[in-house]
């Protein structure tokens, strides 16, 4: 008895599992977030918006959309696969998924794969809802769909390094409420780039959500604050170093074994 | 009589004469934990097929350690273990379908359901779905009404059960059960060795720690000793007994004496209860176990008794004097 050179049945089982705990908790993991989406939409889009200009041919409502997707993925794969990681922990329940014929790379399939289809799902559902307040239109849908997996997977594998790296629940907020909303925030969700002073313009260019933010955007709307190709290079970049740093962790056993 | 006891254990070790199907290699085990703390030393152990080994120490001797390393939970330091001639972490994959755990601690996912965590954790083994097997398992540990009900609103007692599900879920062949009876009721404690004997029978070969020294008598084929990480005997259970168990005999006197006559001063003798008794200890495998001469002895001072009685010393006893011997020399700290 073997389990052969991938363990498909475990896989399947943490992944099930994981979407299990979403689906028992589908108040948190799917209504909040479109509740506070649509929140966005009725303050920004409406409310201020209908004062607002066009921003590049496009309503504001309609702008703020990939950048509020992005928020939502951003921070949605951080939690996801963090708390899925870390909880096992905390509880003790990991001793199971060390003792089992699982490798480290099947784990991180399974946890990851969960999340980010998660967060897929769930900017599918906010980009509906969008369309129920908006026009929102897509200029490019598999460059869009291309964008939306690889940041759902990429962030999913960064919470999922925040989860074995954390040692309490506060730890898992650090990151998604300290570094990536307010880069999100900066990082024109909810503006474009050449609005600001040419100085923060340039100082802007630091962080590295102009670049995710700027490429979705373009696939809606065929304009972007950098060009597609770096914005690109910027994602499987980032997608890169988060696989090299779990490579990292598999091989030094980090923190999950003693 | 120390030098005797390390040339059982060394025999044993090296598993010659009469070991027939080893399943469980155990060679130079080692372990210390990143605070340099040594929880393991040096560590040779067979453990034979379909056999009930329990694993007896008290608390903080690394037991748990010895367990998690095999199971691949923590990284052994030194040494290695194999299964059937298959190393543990380098063949994990072929190793680990055929190891079952259950862990001490009541590790469980408080928000799922029975079924749910049973049916989980044979998935995570590699196997396909078998719902049969899962009632299977769940009838036999009293589970199966449990079913539907999320952990959390389980007994300790329950939990425990659970945890033993999922070990079986996925039809081990070499059971580890860490401490599987502590805090646990006494009802239960017998439905838990009721279990253990019913899987050896199946075939499966089980390991216990225990520190409750009634278990390890009542459950188990062989026993071995560990204290301060380093395992200090291993041996047959009705040997170990028999070969380091002290008897003791009892003489029922009809007066009692004030003080011990010193006529019976180089025998291994008490004055009890008030002095209405007489205890002599001695060795059951000794040729001269010193009762003719005490009874002798005894009729010459013109002592009467009413009654004689022996006993053989406990595993309890015979484990206080082991780890008490290892301890002492080593400083002040005992064993509880």
């Amino acid at each position: 008895m073997s389990v052969g050179r991938f363990n498909h049945n475990g896989v399947w089982a943490i992944y099930q599992f994981e979407i299990a705990r979403a689906l028992r908790t589908l108040g948190q993991s799917l209504v909040a977030p479109v509740i506070s989406t649509s929140l966005y939409f009725i303050v920004f889009g409406s409310a201020i918006g209908s004062r607002m200009r066009e921003v590049e041919g496009v309503s504001y409502g309609a702008f703020i959309v990939p950048g509020l997707i992005m928020l939502s993925l951003f921070t949605e794969s951080l939690s996801n696969a963090s708390f899925g990681i870390y909880f096992p922990k905390f509880t003790g329940t990991i001793y199971e998924l060390l003792s089992a014929p699982v490798s480290f790379l099947e784990v991180v399939l399974a946890y990851v794969g969960a999340a980010a289809t998660k967060s897929i799902v769930l900017g599918l559902v906010i980009l509906a809802t969008a369309n129920l307040f908006v026009d929102v239109q897509i200029l490019h849908p598999v460059w869009m769909i291309l964008f939306l997996v690889l940041t759902a997977v990429t962030f999913s594998l960064f919470g999922f390094i925040i989860g074995v790296w954390a040692d309490g629940f506060e730890q898992l907020q650090i990151v998604p409420t300290l570094i990536v909303t307010p880069l999100t925030f900066l990082g024109g969700a909810f503006y474009s780039i050449s609005m600001l002073p040419t100085a923060w313009q340039k100082i802007t260019l630091f962080n590295p959500m102009v670049y995710l933010i700027s490429g979705f955007r373009w696939s809606f709307y065929g304009q972007a604050d950098v060009s597609v190709g770096v914005s690109l290079a910027a994602t499987f970049g980032f997608f890169a170093l988060c696989l090299v740093v779990v490579g990292w962790i598999f091989k030094t056993g980090y923190r999950l074994k003693s | 009589m120390h030098s005797e006891k390390s040339a059982v254990a060394e025999r044993d070790r090296r598993g010659e004469p009469g070991v027939g199907d080893r399943v469980l290699e155990i060679r130079g085990l080692g372990k210390v934990y990143a605070g340099g703390e040594r929880a393991l030393e040096g560590v040779d152990l067979d453990i034979r097929r379909g056999e009930i080994f329990a694993l007896l120490g008290p608390n903080g001797a690394g037991k748990t350690t010895l367990i998690s390393i095999v199971c691949g939970i923590v990284t052994a330091s030194e040494g290695t273990v194999s299964v059937d001639g298959l190393d543990t972490v380098r063949d994990y994959r072929r190793i680990r379908p055929r190891i079952g755990l259950v862990p001490q601690e009541l590790h469980t996912d408080a928000f799922e359901s029975v079924w749910a965590t049973v049916s989980f954790s044979r998935g995570l083994f590699g196997l396909r779905r078998d719902d049969r097997h899962i009632e299977k398992v769940l009838r036999d540990l009293s589970l199966w009404d449990k079913r539907k009900e999320r952990i959390m609103h389980l007994s300790g007692g329950m939990k425990r059960r659970v945890l033993i599900a999922k070990a079986l879920a996925h039809e081990p062949e070499i059971l580890f059960l860490d401490e599987p009876t502590a805090g646990v009721d006494v009802e239960l404690r017998r439905d838990m060795w009721e279990l253990v004997r019913g899987l050896r029978t199946g075939g499966v070969t089980v390991i216990l720690t225990t520190h409750y020294i009634a278990e390890a008598e009542e459950m188990a084929d062989r026993i071995g000793v560990i204290s301060r990480g380093r395992l200090i005997l291993v041996e047959e259970k009705r040997e170990l007994i028999k070969k380091l168990g002290k008897k003791q005999l009892r003489v029922e006197l009809q007066e009692p004496l004030e003080a011990l006559p010193a006529e019976l001063g180089d025998l291994q003798v008490a004055l009890l209860s008030e002095g209405h008794e007489l205890e002599l200890t001695f060795d059951a495998n000794d040729e001269r176990t010193g009762i003719p001469t005490l009874l002798r002895r005894l009729g010459e001072l013109g002592i009467h008794y009413r009654d004689l009685s022996t006993r053989q010393s406990s595993l309890e006893e015979i484990f206080v004097s082991l780890v008490s011997e290892r301890t002492e020399p080593r400083g002040a700290e005992a064993a509880p």
